[in-house]
C-alpha cells in the first residue's frame, strides 16, 4: 500500500460520503446520518494516513519534505481541511445536513487532484526557493482559510435554497427543505465560518510575505497571485464590515460567501493558468 | 457631537470604507491582467500603439500599483481609518471606563439574559454570599448601595473592545513601514563573478548605481543537483570587506541571506562562464598559483611556466560536473585525466608532484535590498493577527446583581448580563453562572 493508493481510495470514499449525505437530505433517516458521519470519519482517517505516508515516502526517497508543496499535494490538503472543518461544525452545531453541501467540495477537489491532466503526483524534490519553513506555514494557513471559505460557500448556498422554502424559520421533516437548519442558524454558522477563514487567510498572506522577504528581499511585489489573495481578503473584509456596521445579513451575506469563494478559487487556480506571474509553484 | 462638519462625516463613514475597499479590489484586477513592469516597447508590441498609450495615460502600465491614483486610493483608506477611529474611539473608551455601578436599574430590568430568584437573609449578608460565590468562579465584584437595595457588578474582557482598533491601527503601521521602505530603501542586484569584489549594486528598473559603502566579494559559488537533475541548492561563499579587511564571512543559500549594515544580500541567480579557475601547487617547492583559463585553450601559467588546458567537460546544461584536463610541466609526456568540478587531485610527474584543482567559473546573482521599514511592517502584521484574535474570539461580558430587601426577611435578586459579541456563547456562560450561584 503506498500513499497514492490511499489518497486514491479517499477520492471514492468522499464520493460515497457525498452520496450518503445527499441520501440523508432526501430520505431524512437518522440512521443514514449516523452512517454518513462514521463513513466520513473513516475516509478522513484514511486520507490522513495517506498524507502521512507520503511524507514518510519522501524521506525514503531521500528528499524529506512536508507533502504540501505542489498543486496535487495542496489540493489533497485542501480536501482534508474541508472535511476537518466540516466535522468540527457537525460536532459543534449538531447538524448533519450541512454535509450535503460541504463534503462535495472535498470530493471535487480530490477528483480534480486524481484525474486532471497536467497534475503530477510524483514526489519531486524542492527547488531551492521552496526550501523554507515559512512556505510550509504559508501553505497550511492559506488552505485552512480556503477550506473554511469553501464550507462557508456551501452554507451560503444552503441558505439561498432554504430561503425559497416556506419553512424558513424552522426545521421539520414535512418537506425536502424543511430538514435544513433554520435561516437564522445558517446565517450564524456561515458568518462564523467566514470569520474563521478570514483570520487564517490573513495569517496565510502574512507568512507568504515573510517567506518572500527571506527568499528575495521583497515582502510584497504585487504579482498576480499576491494581488488576487489581497482582492479576496478585501472581499471578505467588505463582507465583515457590511455585516457589523451596516447590519447586512441573510441573502446578501450568503451571496457574498459564494462570490468570496469564487475569488478564492480564482486566486488559487485561475491565476496559475490564466495569468502570468512569478508564483509558479502551484502550476505543476 | 462636536464634529458634525460634512467633510469629517464623509471621512468617518463606513460607507466610504466599503466603497474604497471595493474600488481597490476591482482596480487591483487590472494590474493582474495587464503584465506589469515591462518596457514601453513591449506594451506597444503586445497591445498596439493606441491601446498601449491609453494604458500608459491611465497609469495601468508600467507599474499601476505605484501610480498616483492607486496610492491615492490607499491614502484614502488610511485617512478613512484614522478619522473613523478618532470618531468612534472616545465612545469605546467611555464604555471601557464606564461606572457600571451607576447603571440605571430600569436598564437591568430590560436586559437579556436575566434571572430572578429569592434568598432568605439580610440584604448585606446575601450580597456578601453572592459576591463570594461569584469570586470563586472568577468574577470579581464591585458593590454599591443604591436607593432600594445593593448593586453588585462584575466584568470580564473590557479591554477586548480595543481589538478592532488594534486591527485598524495595524494597517496604518504596515503602510507606515512600507512607506519608509520605499523612501529610504532600495532594491538592487549584482552579478558578481567568483573571486571578484564590488561596492556598487544596480537598482531594479532604472539600473541606477548604488554605493554600498563597503565591498562584497564572492569567494566561491556552488550548485548541487538532485539525482533527477533538478537544482538542489545554490550556495555562495561571501565576504564583506571594509578598507580591504574581511569583517564578515558567510555562505548564503536561497532563503538564508546575509545582512551587513542594514543591507541584505539574497542568493537569486547565477551565470556559468566557460572559463575555469585552476589552482596548481608544486608539492616539492610549495609554490602555488591560481589562474583563470578559458575552455579548450592551452594556457601557460605566468610564474611557473606550467601548461594546462580543459579539453572537454561533462555536465548538465551549462554547468560542468567533471572536466578532462591536459597538464604538463614540460618534463615528459603531458598528463591527461578526468577531474570532478572543484575537486583536488595529485598528479605525479617524473620530477615533481603537483596538486591540481579545477573549477568552472560562475558569477553569483545577488539581490540586494535595504528596507529600513520591514521591521515596522512585521510589527504591523503581528498586531493585525493579535487584533483579529481579540476582535473575533473575545468579548466584553458584564453582569449585575441587584439585591432588594423583601418584607419577610427575604431578598429578591435580579441577575442580568450583557456581552458585546457572541451572544449565544454568553447565554451559555450566563446559564452556567445561574447554576453555580444557586449552589451557593
Ligand atoms: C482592509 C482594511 C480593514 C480591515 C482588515 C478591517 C478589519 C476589521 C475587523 C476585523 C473588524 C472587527 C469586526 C468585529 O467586531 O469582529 C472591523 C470592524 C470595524 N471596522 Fe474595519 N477594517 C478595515 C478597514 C476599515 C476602514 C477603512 C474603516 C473606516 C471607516 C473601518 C471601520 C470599521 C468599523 C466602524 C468597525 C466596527 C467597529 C466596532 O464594532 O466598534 N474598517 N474592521
Amino acid at each position: 500500500m503506498n500513499s497514492s493508493q490511499l489518497i486514491g481510495i479517499t477520492t471514492f470514499t468522499y464520493l460515497f460520503s457525498t452520496i450518503l449525505y445527499a441520501a440523508l437530505f432526501i430520505f431524512k433517516s437518522n440512521r443514514l446520518g449516523f452512517i454518513a458521519t462514521i463513513f466520513t470519519v473513516v475516509a478522513f482517517l484514511i486520507q490522513t494516513a495517506g498524507i502521512g505516508l507520503r511524507w514518510l515516502e519522501s524521506y525514503q526517497l531521500g528528499i524529506g519534505r512536508a507533502p504540501l508543496t505542489n498543486m496535487y499535494e495542496s489540493v489533497v490538503f485542501f480536501a482534508w481541511t474541508i472535511i476537518l472543518i466540516y466535522l468540527i461544525i457537525e460536532w459543534k452545531f449538531k447538524t448533519r445536513i450541512i454535509g450535503t453541501f460541504a463534503v462535495p467540495f472535498a470530493f471535487l477537489a480530490m477528483a480534480y487532484a486524481s484525474f486532471a491532466t497536467g497534475i503530477t503526483k510524483e514526489i519531486v524534490p524542492l527547488i531551492p526557493a521552496l526550501q523554507s519553513n515559512w512556505l510550509i506555514a504559508h501553505v497550511v494557513t492559506c488552505f485552512i482559510g480556503y477550506a473554511a471559505f469553501a464550507v462557508a460557500a456551501g452554507l451560503g448556498f444552503m441558505y439561498l435554497i432554504k430561503n425559497t422554502s416556506d419553512t424558513r424559520q424552522s426545521t421539520n421533516n414535512s418537506s425536502l427543505l424543511g430538514t435544513l437548519p433554520a435561516l437564522k442558524v445558517l446565517d450564524d454558522i456561515t458568518h462564523k465560518t467566514m470569520v474563521f477563514g478570514f483570520l487564517w487567510l490573513t495569517v496565510g498572506i502574512i507568512t507568504g510575505a515573510i517567506w518572500a522577504n527571506s527568499a528575495w528581499g521583497t515582502y510584497w511585489s504585487w504579482d498576480p497571485k499576491e494581488t488576487w489573495s489581497l482582492i479576496t481578503w478585501f472581499l471578505y473584509a467588505i463582507t465583515l464590515h457590511a455585516r457589523y456596521t451596516r447590519g447586512w445579513g441573510g441573502t446578501r451575506i450568503a451571496w457574498l460567501s459564494i462570490f468570496g469563494f469564487i475569488s478564492v478559487v480564482f486566486t488559487y487556480y485561475g491565476v496559475n493558468f490564466l495569468l502570468s506571474g512569478l508564483h509558479s509553484y502551484g502550476s505543476s | 457631537m462636536k464634529h458634525k462638519n460634512p467633510i469629517w462625516s464623509f471621512f468617518a463613514s463606513v460607507k466610504l470604507a466599503l466603497f474604497t475597499l471595493f474600488f481597490l479590489s476591482t482596480t487591483s484586477i487590472i494590474g493582474t491582467v495587464i503584465p506589469q513592469k515591462e518596457t514601453s516597447q513591449w506594451y506597444v508590441e503586445r497591445y498596439g500603439e493606441k491601446t498601449a498609450s491609453l494604458f500608459a495615460n491611465l497609469s495601468f502600465t508600467p507599474d499601476m500599483y505605484s501610480s498616483g491614483w492607486f496610492i491615492a486610493l490607499l491614502c484614502l483608506l488610511c485617512i478613512n481609518l484614522i478619522v473613523c477611529s478618532l470618531e468612534r474611539f472616545p465612545g469605546v473608551w467611555q464604555q471601557i471606563k464606564a461606572d457600571n455601578l451607576a447603571t440605571p436599574l430600569a436598564r437591568l430590568e430590560t436586559m437579556t439574559p436575566q434571572h430572578r430568584w429569592q434568598l432568605a437573609g439580610q440584604d448585606n449578608d446575601v450580597a456578601g454570599l453572592l459576591a463570594a460565590s461569584l469570586h470563586s468562579i472568577g468574577w470579581q465584584t464591585e458593590k454599591r448601595n443604591r436607593e432600594h437595595g445593593i448593586l453588585l457588578f462584575a466584568q470580564k474582557g473590557a479591554m477586548t473592545r480595543i481589538g478592532v482598533y488594534i486591527v485598524h491601527a495595524s494597517i496604518l503601521v504596515i503602510f507606515a513601514g512600507a512607506t519608509i521602505g520605499s523612501i529610504l530603501g532600495f532594491k538592487a542586484s549584482i552579478m558578481l563573478p567568483e573571486t571578484n569584489s564590488t561596492d556598487v549594486a544596480y537598482t531594479f528598473g532604472t539600473h541606477t548605481p548604488v554605493n554600498l559603502g563597503f565591498e562584497i566579494r564572492c569567494d566561491h559559488f556552488n550548485i548541487e543537483f538532485y539525482d533527477n537533475g533538478m537544482p538542489k541548492s545554490y550556495r555562495s561563499q561571501l565576504a564583506i570587506l571594509e578598507e580591504g579587511k574581511i569583517v564578515l564571512e558567510k555562505a548564503i543559500v536561497v532563503n538564508d541571506p546575509l545582512t551587513y549594515k542594514g543591507i541584505t544580500f539574497y542568493q537569486s541567480s547565477y551565470e556559468p562562464f566557460s572559463d575555469f579557475l585552476v589552482t596548481i601547487t608544486n608539492k616539492n617547492s610549495g609554490l602555488s598559483e591560481t589562474e583563470i583559463i578559458p575552455y579548450q585553450q592551452q594556457q601557460t601559467l605566468q610564474k611557473s611556466g606550467l601548461q594546462i588546458g580543459v579539453i572537454s567537460a561533462d555536465g548538465r546544461g551549462q554547468s560542468a560536473s567533471k572536466m578532462k584536463i591536459w597538464f604538463t610541466d614540460n618534463n615528459g609526456e603531458p598528463s591527461l585525466f578526468w577531474l570532478d568540478n572543484g575537486a583536488q587531485t595529485t598528479v605525479e610527474r617524473s620530477k615533481n608532484n603537483y596538486t591540481v584543482s579545477v573549477k568552472q567559473m560562475y558569477a553569483t546573482g545577488l539581490q540586494v535590498a535595504k528596507d529600513p521599514g520591514a521591521w515596522l511592517v512585521y510589527i504591523g502584521c503581528g498586531l493585525m493577527i493579535l487584533g483579529l484574535v481579540v476582535a473575533f474570539f473575545t468579548s466584553h461580558q458584564r453582569i449585575w446583581l441587584f439585591i432588594q430587601k423583601d418584607s419577610a426577611g427575604k431578598c429578591s435578586i435580579l441577575l442580568a448580563g450583557t456581552a458585546n459579541k457572541n451572544k449565544t456563547g454568553f447565554a451559555k456562560t450566563f446559564q452556567h453562572l445561574v447554576e453555580n450561584i444557586h449552589k451557593a
